[in-house]
């Protein structure tokens, strides 16, 4: 395999309600990418697009629509794994590169949530089995909170510890311009705000986004040509485990755990909790920043909840988590979301994440998502 | 560059609705037939595989961790644990629900607490918020209330109640 690094990324602000269409929201994404990385379209061999579901756009067969984005007479493909789609499209794009096969891959998120009506709520409900879960009429957020539950269950965890999580991240997001959600807000104001799917409140969620996410994957000799701090991928892991979600422990995300343990052998870690210095898990819900935590192996099952009380997942602390703000804070356009976190590891492993900067000097990073019916994981180890 | 508007402003722009006249007819397979049947007959019915013992339900004609045929037909019971619940004040299209509707999953005999995957079923259950609030409903054995009138759907199950 080829060793394969990124040299350019870039983002839209996520916002609910863009007047920009989806074309031109992944189009700015990707001309952003492209003037980072220093490169022009012509440049580029090949195409990955990433974009969760047609439906939240309204837009029938969303991979070829926005190949108009940079893909156009191009080796183009899409990616789709529900929310765990924004880092497979990083992992698409690497294996372009490390397979031989192209030398310089633009990778392109894009998803708007805010046209479905009457709520992007409705689209989800065409996710479950048409037979034996659509009849009780079942909204995304019920599946979520039935998780939640179980985790909180399983290991005696409370609701004010899991608020933590929102708390933490939307001030993060304080310090990313591109956010949408930042705030400082107390553990208070995530138990007061209003109860949408007990133990589910509105602020333990992350908000209706649109938005895109544009990275540039080159070949070694490019890359060290084009920057004199190069971020490398060295692991990248993805599985997918069944969708009888009723009949699983889902205290437990035992796909992640499958995909984390692929990508880290390639990148050779043995111990996750010592070894990762930042890490952007999935947290379209502030438990399952907890959860994917500990999925991750950086924290023991039932633990992340006391690691991060103890301020472990801080900015300042030893194990940075979400630095960006996350979903919680910047915003869930849902394929944007993941490839964001993706390249929020990339920055902060260049050394360019601004006032999202951790404070800690940075060699290993992880990003993570997660999707489709709870039971897709993506992961990928990045180093400088 | 990016544009992000109000809500006020999406009052003013034309809207033009349209709706496709779609429709689909689901092949429910051998499995899923034969389980419907078996909720109009009042029983919960499975798919084992004889080689690592797993049970399916809802059935699944083969084993997805041997990769094998299932082999047979198996009744399971209509009781079993709680594993979590949840209390919905919002409807599916997020409209404010003034009651909550309770749901949840259920692991259903025979299994065993440790198990990582088992015969499960996701349903309604039929207990108050608070019981849900107190996370007291979690853990609990409960059992299926039958509709009288069945017509072979999981509706056919009222809700699942506490014995
Ligand atoms: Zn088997």
């Amino acid at each position: 395999m080829r060793k394969v690094g990124i040299i350019g990324a870039g983002l839209t602000l996520f916002r609910r309600r863009m007047l920009e269409t989806p074309q031109e929201l992944a189009y700015i994404a990707a001309s952003r990418a492209l003037d980072e990385a220093g490169l022009e379209l012509k440049d580029i061999d090949c195409v990955v697009i990433g974009s969760a579901p047609d439906a939240f756009d309204g837009i029938h067969m969303k991979g070829e629509y926005l190949a108009k984005a940079g893909g156009e007479r191009k080796m183009t493909s899409r990616v789709y794994v529900g929310g765990a789609t924004g880092v497979m499209t990083a992992i698409s794009a690497w294996y372009h590169v490390a397979s031989g096969l192209c030398e310089k891959v633009l990778a392109i998120a894009e998803e708007k949530m805010s046209p479905a009506r009457p709520h992007p709520q409705s689209v989800f409900k065409y996710i479950w089995d048409p037979i034996t879960e659509k009849p009780l009429n079942p909204n995304l957020i019920w599946i979520f909170a039935m998780e939640m539950h179980r985790y909180m269950a399983k290991y005696g965890i409370k609701k004010e510890d899991i608020a933590l999580v929102s708390v933490k991240n939307k001030r993060n997001a304080m310090n990313n311009p591109y956010a949408q959600a930042a705030a400082n807000i107390t553990v208070d104001d995530v138990l007061n705000s209003e109860v949408l799917v007990w133990p589910v409140n509105r602020l333990d969620v992350s908000p209706v986004s649109d938005g895109a996410a544009a990275m540039v994957l080159a070949t070694e000799d490019i890359v060290r040509r084009y920057t004199d701090t190069p971020v490398w991928i060295e692991g990248v892991g993805w599985t997918l485990d069944n969708t009888s979600w009723p009949g699983r422990e889902l205290a437990y995300p035992r796909y992640l755990e499958n995909a984390a343990r692929m990508a880290y052998k390639m990148a050779k870690i043995e111990r996750p909790d010592k070894e990762i210095d930042v890490v952007e898990p999935y947290d379209p819900f502030d438990y399952k920043e907890l959860h994917h935590l500990e999925g991750l192996m950086i924290a023991k099952k039932g633990e992340a909840p006391k690691l991060l009380k103890e301020g472990v997942f801080d900015i300042d602390g030893d194990i940075p988590s979400s630095p960006s703000g996350g979903l919680l804070g910047v915003g869930n356009p849902i394929a944007a979301a993941g490839l964001m976190k993706t390249i929020s590891i990339y920055w902060q492993l260049k050394g360019t994440a601004g006032k999202m900067q951790v404070k800690k000097p940075v060699h290993t990073g992880v990003a993570q998502a997660w999707g489709d019916l709870m039971q897709a994981a993506t992961v990928i180890v990045m180093r400088n | 560059m990016e544009t992000p508007l109000k809500k006020e402003e999406l009052k003013e722009p034309i809207t033009i609705s349209y709706k496709p006249y779609a429709k689909y007819e689901y092949s429910a397979g051998q499995s899923i037939s034969r389980y419907l049947e078996g909720l109009k007959e009042g029983k919960i019915i499975g798919r084992k595989c004889n080689k690592c013992g797993r049970v399916y339900v809802p059935p699944k004609m083969y084993c997805e961790d041997c990769f094998k045929p299932t082999d047979e037909w198996v009744e399971v019971k209509d009781e079993g644990i709680v594993e979590t619940a949840v209390a919905s004040f919002i409807s599916w299209t997020r409209e404010r629900l003034e009651e909550p509707g309770i749901v949840g999953t259920i692991r259903l005999f025979p299994s065993k607490e440790n198990d990582y995957v088992f015969p499960g079923v996701f349903h309604r259950i039929c207990c108050s918020y608070d019981e849900v609030r107190n996370m007291s409903i979690i853990g609990k054995r409960v059992k299926a209330v039958w509709r009288s009138e069945r017509k072979g759907d999981i509706d056919d199950i009222e809700c699942f109640k506490v014995i």
